[in-house]
């Protein structure tokens, strides 16, 4: 059996969602020039969130995208993934602020492969990053704009986000051993 | 990824592979849709076209399925005519393995030959057709073009009408047909039947089958493998078996119409057929195979190499 450690209930993800809305519409002074790409696949229901409370607080709607890295991975033929989830961005991104949303940050690379796809999509003004989970370990020079949860890890440990749009449930969890 | 590197044959794909592939095709299709169509998933791969047989739709679309994947593609044509086949063919293959590449795709007016070479080397093979045998990444855009137009293919009544003599995509769609569990019907005069049909249902004329069909799908026509004729005229062949302005009314609401192309206008398929647009124009599939053929091929692409 693995020891787990719940870092964040259902509760405080709702918060730190709502934390996160409020930074954003305060860094870029209102919600006008934004959109949001959620990563597959937990990103996708973590960018709706935010895009829902933002329609909450401000009354704007705010196009909401989803997209998968698989094809601009640098590991492929290692780490093997078959099945890549839809990429769906309907909008234009020119000179917009994209607003780029994940689960977890870890190594960097999925971030990496994720500036990667969104450049071949268009010029944006800026590209910011919100992270539920910050786990530390990067791998490359990238950081996250909004950060959920710092959660220093080991190497050893597993962080685990399970949302309620994906796993019936909405928790984070720390354990033991991959 | 897929349980084979290979790809040589319809029947012996696995069901899960043919899943694997179908649903990772979703993914390409959007890619195509895109401003920026490449994404850099096989950068530094290699792909070489090696097409002994005249094509153009197969032979483009293995080549823009691999630019867009960002591997590079050579394309190695030649004409059999004045070459002994075997020999030469090792010869060919000798050079370009000498080259270092990653995938092969051929297409060989001689039966088998895909098979003869996977036999020689030690990379990955993708049998783009060769003589009556087998073209099975036709089958599976056919299947792929079926899955988006009907979302299943449980039950599915398909017609396959024509020319079945050497015909490898009949052979091919046949196979993967039904092995996903759609009823196949065969259309054809007698002398273009198959050489083996005894397990078939078989029908000699298209009104039999039109009013009640799902998918018809028309053969083309083989004339460069005729080396005599097999039928009587074409206004024989127009009264049974082509698919005219009239035949195409009588098909059933959320019907289809493929073809494998080239079509022979006025042969399989009317030229008012082929142009017309509105509400029976939705039936007819074939633009619709062309494109989802690049996706398909972008995800055995992607699936072998990847």
């Amino acid at each position: 059996m693995k020891e787990k450690a719940q870092i964040l209930s259902e509760n405080d993800i709702d918060r730190v969602i709502k934390r996160i809305s409020h930074e954003i519409l305060e860094r870029n002074r209102g919600s006008e020039s934004l959109v949001f790409i959620g990563l597959q696949k937990r990103g996708v229901p973590l960018a709706k969130r935010i895009a829902d409370n933002i329609k909450k607080f401000e009354g704007t709607e705010i196009e909401t995208g989803k997209l998968d890295i698989t094809f601009y991975r640098d590991d492929i033929g290692k780490n093997i993934k078959p099945t890549a989830q839809i990429t769906d961005i309907s909008f234009d991104i020119e000179g917009k602020n994209v607003i780029l949303v994940d689960d977890v940050l870890y190594t960097g690379r999925t971030v990496r492969a994720a500036l990667d796809a969104i450049i071949d999509f268009g010029r944006p003004k800026s590209i910011q990053l919100v992270v539920l989970v910050d786990r530390g370990h990067r791998e490359l020079p990238i950081r996250a704009d909004y950060v959920g949860k710092n959660l220093p890890t080991s190497l050893s440990e597993s962080v685990d986000v399970k949302l309620k749009e994906t796993d019936s449930e909405d928790s984070v969890t720390l354990a033991e051993g991959e | 990824m897929l349980g084979k590197k290979s790809i040589l044959d319809a029947g012996s794909l696995e069901t899960e592979d043919i899943n694997l592939i179908l649903s990772n095709a979703d993914s390409f299709l959007e890619i195509s849709r895109r401003d920026v169509k490449k994404v850099p998933t096989l950068r530094g791969k290699t792909v070489v076209n090696l097409f002994f047989e005249a094509s153009t739709r197969t032979k483009t679309s293995f080549e823009i399925a691999a630019k867009r994947l960002s591997a590079d593609i050579i394309n190695f044509s030649s004409s059999t005519s004045s070459l002994k086949k075997g020999e030469s063919i090792i010869d060919t293959l000798k050079t370009i393995l000498s080259m270092k590449v990653d995938l092969i795709v051929i297409r060989h007016s001689d039966s088998g030959t895909a098979k003869m070479i996977e036999r020689f080397v030690d990379i990955p093979v993708i049998n783009a057709g060769d003589g009556k045998y087998q073209h099975p990444t036709q089958a599976l855009l056919d299947l792929y073009t079926v899955k988006k137009r009907f979302g299943k293919f449980e039950g599915l009544k398909v017609a396959i009408v024509g020319d079945f003599l050497d015909s490898r995509v009949a052979r091919s769609d046949m196979d993967l047909f039904e092995k996903m569990g759609m009823e196949v019907t065969i259309v054809a005069p007698t002398m273009l039947l198959p050489e083996d049909y005894s397990k078939m249902k078989v029908r000699h004329n298209i009104d039999e089958v039109i009013k009640d069909t799902d998918i018809l799908y028309m053969l083309r026509m083989q004339f460069e493998r005729q080396d005599r004729k097999f039928y009587p005229s074409v206004m024989e062949y127009n009264r049974f078996l082509t698919l005219d302005m009239k035949r195409l009314g009588m098909m059933k609401p959320g019907s289809v119409v493929m073809h494998p192309g080239p079509v022979n206008r006025g042969i399989e398929i009317t030229d008012e057929v082929m142009d017309v647009g509105g509400k029976l124009g939705e039936k007819i599939a074939i633009e619709e195979q062309v494109t989802y053929g690049v996706a398909i091929r972008m995800a055995i692409l992607y699936l072998i190499l990847g």
